[in-house]
C-alpha cells in the first residue's frame, strides 16, 4: 500500500498554505488525470488537498463585458452555459470535444490547465521520460512520436499539451487568477503553459503551491463568431492530432482582427500569433487564409513520422477561417 | 410429425443469464473470494530478450504484509515443462518484453502491487529483434498453420499461368499487430485442497483449461476443477490458459492458500495473445472477362521465440475462389515479442482484408463492377479438395446486399461523389468463415417437478451460448424453455469443446441434443414412470463426428460499405455498413443479430483504427491501454445493419446452424477500404486507414 493524506480545504489562502507545509502534495480537483497518473504511478504524492469547495463553480459576468469562471467549474457546466456558448461558441464546443460525457462531469476547469502530456512514454514508469525523470532521456524523438509536438519543442522533449479547452483559452487570450504563497496574481493565456527548453517536467509557469481560482475571458466581441475544430482518429473520446480554435471578425470582406490558437502541435496551446499578424487587414480568402497558415507553420520542424500534421494544420485552418467567414 | 409445444429455435429468446448481469449478480472471476485468500501481482521482465542474473527481493519480503516472493529461484518445478509460453518461472531466459519472471504474493491487493515494484532484477539483456520484414533472414515455413493447415498448398503453374494472363494484380497488403479487448480482462483464482485444485477463471473452456493445467502440475485432470459461469468477453483470447493461470495456481501452491490474480489492462498488450501484424503479397491473373487463371497469396508474420503460433491467413484463399493455377504459402519469423494467439477469426480476418482488397483492384482492372466479379468466380465445389459445399450462398448475399444497400447504378469512377466536405464511396467485400464441430459430451436430467436440467461443460463469454443451447434442448425435449435449466461453465460438468472457432453452438447443440434424445427415449421406455430421484441420460458425439460425410463446410457473406472521407483532413467515417450473411439456421435472431454487429463493429474498428505500436527500442507494445489504443467508441458506429438469407443444409448438426461468432469480422476492413478507394481515389494496403494516409 502507498498511502497518502486526503484533507478537504475550506478556502484558497489555506489551499496554499496546506500545499506549503507540505512539500510532495498536490491539489485534487475533478481527479480525472491526477488519479490515473497515481494508479500508474507516474505521480506519488503524499498528501491530496482537495480543493473542489474552494475554487468557485460559479460563471459571472464581469464589468468590462467578459467572464469570470470559476476554476471549480465541472467541464461539462462550463460547455452547457448559456452566455458561453452565445459569447465564446469556440469555447464550449472545445469543452464539449474533449474525453467522454462522465469524465467531464467531473473534470474541472482548473484542472484542465494542468493536466498533464498524454505522450506514450511519459505515462510508462518502466521507460524514461526526461519530463517525468528529469536527466532521464526521450525515447519519443526516436520512437514513436506520431501524435506529438512539431513545433517549439525541444531535443529533451516532444510532449504535447492534451487539453482542448486550453486552446479556446489561449486564442481568446484569458487571465488566469492565481493565489499563491504570495497572494494573488495573474498569468494571461497563452504564457501560463511553457515550451519545454531543457526543463520539459515544468508545464507551466507556476510555483510550488499555486492554486488556479479562476479565468477571466476578455470582452471580445467577435469571438460569437468562433469556432473550434478537433481532428482525431476516433470519432470520439480522443486526443486531438490537431485542433484549431478561431474567431474572426470581417468587415467589407477584410480581416480586421482574429483570434487563432492550435492544439496537438506544441508542450503549450499554441497561439498562432504569426498568422493572426498575417490576416489582419488582408481580405478575407482561402489564399489569404492559406498564407497565414504557412506564416505559422514556417516555424514547424516536424519529427520524421508526424509531417502530416504540417498540411493538416494549414488544411484545417484555412477551412475553419473560411466557414467562419461565410458565416453570417 | 406434429410437436405440441411451438419451436423455440429460430425466436430471439431473452438471454436467460441477463437479469442477472445488469443486476450485478452474475460472478465473475475475480468475484470469488476463498477463505483466507492471498493476492498476487506479478513482476514483468523489463528487457525483451536476455537472461535473468539475480533476482533481489530482500526488500520485497521486508515490505508489510508480504507473504512470498517467487522467481525462477524459489520457484516450485513444474511436472511439464516444454520451455514454451507456459512454463511460467522454469527458467531464468525472459524471451520477450513483460513476459512474467516472477510473483510477488501479498495480503492485499495493494500490498502486493507495492511490493512487486520493489523487486530488483539484473539481467545480462542481449540485443534483441522485433520488427517483422517480408525479407527477414528468420523467415521459414511452419510445419503446419492454425491449426492443422499445411502451410503450402500449390495447384498447376501459377508462375506461368500469371505470366500469361492479359490481367495481373499485384500488391503487397499489411496489418497491424491487433490486441484482444475483451471487457474483462484475464483473472484468475487458485485455490489448492491437499491435491486438488480449484480455479475460478475467466476462459472459453474450462475443460481445456483443467486438462492443460492438470497436465502441467502432473496430476490427473478430475483433480482439477475450474469453475467459470460468466465471463466477460474472450474474442479468442481466453480460448488457452495464459501464463497468469499457472502463475496464480503456482503462487497459491507455494503459499499454501487460495491467490486471486488479475491481469491489469497493461498486462494484457504481453501476456494474453494478439493478432500477429502480417504482410501479405497478393498476385491475381485473369483473363479479359475477369474469371481468375492463377491466384497467389503469401503471408509473412510473427511468432515469438518460445511458441510457434502461425496463423493462417491465406488459408481462407483456398476455398474462396477458383483458377486452374493457385499457391498460397506462409512464412514465419521467431522475433522476441509477445506470443500472438487466437483473436477473432485468425487468419480470415487479416488473410481476407488482403485477398477482399485484391478482388476491388481486379474489378477495377477489368471494368467489371466487383459484385459481378465475384460471381463470376463462384466456384462448384471446394476448388481445392473437390469437395461439394454442404451450402455455399455467397452469390445470394452478394445479390441481397446489394438490392438492399442500393448497389444497383453505382458509378466506379473513383473520387468523384462529394457531400459537403466529405468524399463519400462505396465498397464490398466477401466474407467467410469454416464451419467445425468438435466433439462434446452433455447429460440432461428429467427432474421430479417436470423441469429438465442439462449439463455442459460449455463457455458463454457474452454469445448467449446458455440461451440458445436452453432453446436447442427445450426444441429437443419438446419442452417450453422456462422449464429447461442449462448449466455450463465448470470442468466438473460433462467435456466439451471450446468457445473457439465458432464451433460451440454446433459442437454442443450436438451434444445437447443427442443427451435429449436418449433421455426421451429413456423416458418412452419407462412408460411416463419417473423415480423420484429424476432420471439422467447422456451423450458423447465423438463417433458421430467422426463419422460425418466429408463435405467443404464454411459460411459466408457480403459486407457492404459507405464511407465519407474529410477532404479537409482525411478523417475518415464509416456511414453505412450493411452485411448479409448465409449461415445456416439462425437458433436465436436477438443474439444472432449481436455477433454478426459485434463482428462487424470489431472489422470496422480494425478498419479504421486499431494498432498496436512496436517499440523498437525497448521492445513491447507501446500503447497499452484503451486511451492509446483506439477501438471503435459508439460515434464511430453509425448505421450498422446485420441481415441473413435462409440456409437449408442438412449436411451440418441436428440445429442446421454454422458458427457466427466470428464471420462478421471478415471482410468487412476490405469493404470499408474498397469504399475509401472509391470515394478518394486512394487505395490504401496497409491497416489501419488512418488520417494521415490520406491528407495531403
Amino acid at each position: 500500500m502507498r498511502p497518502f493524506a486526503y484533507r478537504r480545504a475550506t478556502d484558497a489562502r489555506a489551499a496554499v498554505a496546506a500545499l506549503s507545509e507540505q512539500p510532495n502534495a498536490m491539489y485534487l480537483g475533478g481527479g480525472t488525470n491526477l488519479v490515473d497518473l497515481m494508479r500508474l504511478g507516474v505521480i506519488a504524492p503524499e498528501a491530496l488537498v482537495d480543493v473542489t469547495r474552494v475554487a468557485s463553480d460559479t460563471v459571472e459576468e464581469t464589468a468590462g463585458g467578459g467572464l469570470l469562471i470559476g476554476a471549480g467549474v465541472r467541464n461539462s457546466d462550463l460547455a452547457a452555459h448559456p452566455v458561453v456558448r452565445r459569447r465564446y461558441p469556440m469555447l464550449a464546443q472545445a469543452v464539449l470535444s474533449g474525453a467522454s460525457g462522465q469524465i467531464r462531469n467531473m473534470a474541472t476547469v482548473g484542472g484542465n490547465l494542468l493536466q498533464r502530456t498524454r505522450c506514450s512514454y511519459f505515462q510508462d514508469v518502466s521507460k524514461p521520460c526526461n519530463k517525468r525523470q528529469p536527466g532521464s532521456g526521450c525515447p519519443a524523438v526516436e520512437g514513436d512520436h506520431r501524435n506529438l509536438a512539431i513545433i517549439g519543442h525541444s531535443a529533451a522533449c516532444v510532449a504535447t499539451h492534451p487539453s482542448d479547452m486550453a486552446v479556446a483559452l489561449a486564442a481568446l487570450g484569458t487571465s488566469v487568477h492565481v493565489e499563491g504563497r504570495h497572494g494573488a496574481r495573474q498569468v494571461t493565456m497563452p504564457g501560463l503553459h511553457r515550451l519545454p527548453g531543457g526543463e520539459p517536467d515544468r508545464d507551466t509557469v507556476l510555483d510550488p503551491g499555486d492554486l488556479i481560482t479562476a479565468v477571466e475571458l476578455p470582452a471580445l466581441p467577435f469571438a460569437a463568431r468562433s469556432r473550434y475544430r478537433k481532428v482525431r482518429d476516433r470519432a470520439s473520446f480522443a486526443f486531438a492530432v490537431v485542433s484549431v480554435a478561431a474567431a474572426l471578425d470581417v468587415a467589407g470582406g477584410v480581416v480586421r482582427d482574429c483570434r487563432i490558437a492550435f492544439g496537438g502541435l506544441a508542450h503549450v496551446p499554441w497561439r498562432a500569433e504569426l498568422a493572426e499578424e498575417a490576416l489582419r487587414g488582408s481580405p478575407a480568402t482561402e489564399a489569404e487564409f492559406a498564407r497565414a497558415a504557412d506564416a505559422e507553420l514556417a516555424r514547424a520542424r516536424p519529427l520524421p513520422e508526424n509531417g502530416f500534421k504540417v498540411p493538416l494544420t494549414r488544411n484545417v485552418l484555412v477551412r475553419t477561417l473560411t466557414e467562419l467567414a461565410e458565416t453570417p | 410429425m406434429t410437436t405440441t409445444t411451438p419451436s423455440s429455435v429460430g425466436s430471439g429468446l431473452d438471454r436467460v443469464e441477463g437479469l442477472d448481469k445488469v443486476t450485478g449478480r452474475a460472478r465473475y472471476a475475480f468475484e470469488y473470494s476463498p477463505r483466507d485468500l492471498a493476492y498476487a501481482v506479478p513482476v514483468q521482465a523489463a528487457v525483451a530478450r536476455g537472461e535473468i542474473r539475480a533476482v533481489d527481493v530482500d526488500a520485497v519480503l521486508k515490505y508489510p504484509g508480504v507473504i512470498a516472493a517467487i522467481w525462477y529461484g524459489n520457484a516450485p518445478r513444474l511436472a511439464s515443462d516444454d520451455g514454451g509460453e507456459l512454463a511460467v518461472l522454469q527458467s531464468p531466459r525472459v524471451a520477450y518484453r513483460g513476459q512474467y519472471i516472477g510473483v510477488v504474493v501479498a495480503e492485499t491487493l495493494q500490498d502486493a502491487r507495492e511490493a512487486a515494484g520493489l523487486v530488483r532484477v539484473e539481467y545480462a539483456a542481449e540485443r534483441h529483434d522485433v520488427e517483422l520484414r517480408a525479407d527477414h533472414p528468420g523467415l521459414y515455413r511452419p510445419e503446419v498453420v492454425n491449426p492443422d493447415f499445411p502451410a503450402d498448398v500449390e495447384q498447376g503453374d501459377p508462375d506461368a499461368a500469371l505470366a500469361a494472363a492479359p490481367i495481373v494484380v499485384d500488391a503487397v497488403y499489411s496489418t497491424p499487430a491487433e490486441h484482444n479487448n475483451p471487457m474483462e480482462p484475464h483473472a484468475t483464482v487458485a485455490a489448492w485442497d491437499g491435491d486438488g485444485l480449484t480455479l475460478h477463471d475467466s476462459n472459453q473452456g474450462a475443460s481445456a483449461v483443467r486438462d492443460t493445467v492438470a497436465a502441467l502440475f502432473g496430476m490427473p485432470p478430475a483433480n482439477v476443477r475450474v469453475i467459470s459461469p460468466h465471463v466477460g468477453g474472450g474474442f479468442g483470447s481466453k480460448g488457452l490458459p495464459h501464463p497468469h493461470v499457472v502463475l496464480a495456481a503456482l503462487a497459491a501452491k507455494q503459499v499454501g492458500r487460495p491467490v486471486k490474480l488479475a491481469v491489469t489492462r497493461q498486462q494484457m498488450f504481453a501476456v494474453t495473445g494478439y493478432r500477429t501484424p502480417t504482410i501479405q503479397r497478393v498476385r491475381l491473373g485473369a483473363d479479359a472477362g475477369g474469371r481468375l487463371t492463377a491466384i497467389v497469396h503469401e503471408a509473412f508474420e510473427q511468432s515469438s521465440t518460445i511458441k510457434e503460433f502461425a496463423e493462417q491467413t491465406t488459408v481462407p484463399t483456398r476455398m474462396m475462389y477458383a483458377a486452374p493455377d493457385r499457391r498460397t504459402t506462409h512464412r514465419l519469423v521467431r522475433l522476441d515479442v509477445p506470443t500472438p494467439s487466437w483473436m477473432r477469426a485468425p487468419g480470415e480476418t487479416p488473410g481476407m482484408f488482403a485477398l477482399e482488397s485484391a478482388m476491388d483492384e481486379l474489378a477495377i482492372a477489368c471494368r467489371l463492377d466487383p459484385v459481378e466479379l465475384r460471381i463470376r468466380n463462384e466456384p462448384e465445389t471446394d476448388p481445392e479438395s473437390g469437395l461439394p459445399f454442404s451450402s455455399r450462398n455467397l452469390v445470394a448475399c452478394l445479390r441481397e446486399g446489394a438490392r438492399r444497400f442500393g448497389w444497383a447504378g453505382r458509378d466506379p469512377a473513383p473520387g468523384v461523389r462529394r457531400r459537403g466536405r466529405l468524399l463519400v464511396g462505396t465498397g464490398v467485400a466477401a466474407s467467410t468463415y469454416p464451419v467445425y464441430r468438435r466433439p462434446s459430451r452433455a447429460s440432461v436430467r428429467a427432474e421430479p417437478d417436470g423441469r429438465f436440467t442439462v449439463r455442459i461443460a460449455a463457455a458463454d463469454i457474452g454469445t448467449g451460448a446458455r440461451t440458445v443451447l436452453t432453446q436447442i434442448a427445450a426444441d429437443a425435449l419438446r419442452a417450453p424453455v422456462d422449464r429447461v435449466r442449462v448449466e455450463i461453465g465448470d470442468s466438473a460438468l460433462p467435456t466439451a469443446s471450446l468457445a473457439g472457432g465458432s464451433m460451440g453452438t454446433a459442437s454442443w447443440g450436438t451434444a445437447v441434443v443427442r443427451a435429449c434424445e436418449a433421455l426421451l427415449e429413456e423416458l418412452d421406455r419407462r412408460g411416463g414412470d419417473l423415480p423420484a430421484g429424476g432420471v439422467e441420460a447422456d451423450a458423447d458425439t465423438s463417433e458421430e463426428i467422426r463419422g460425418q460425410r466429408r463435405f467443404a463446410r464454411h459460411a459466408f457473406g457480403a459486407q457492404f460499405a459507405e464511407v465519407g472521407v474529410d477532404v479537409d483532413t482525411g478523417e475518415t467515417r464509416a456511414l453505412r455498413l450493411l452485411g448479409v450473411f448465409a449461415a445456416g439456421r439462425i437458433v436465436n435472431p436477438k443474439t444472432a443479430r449481436s455477433q454478426f454487429v459485434g463482428g462487424m463493429t470489431m472489422g470496422l474498428s480494425m478498419a479504421l483504427l486499431e494498432e498496436s505500436v512496436m517499440d523498437r527500442e525497448f521492445g513491447d507494445y507501446l500503447n497499452h491501454d484503451l486511451a492509446q489504443y483506439h477501438v471503435a467508441a459508439c460515434a464511430d458506429v453509425r448505421d450498422i445493419e446485420a441481415l441473413w438469407v435462409e440456409e437449408d443444409d442438412p449436411h451440418l448438426n441436428p440445429m442446421g446452424s454454422k458458427g457466427i461468432g466470428e464471420i462478421g469480422i471478415v471482410g468487412t476492413a476490405a469493404a470499408i477500404a474498397n469504399a475509401v478507394h472509391h470515394a478518394t481515389g486512394v487505395r490504401i494496403r496497409d491497416l489501419p486507414i488512418r488520417l494521415d494516409k490520406l491528407v495531403r
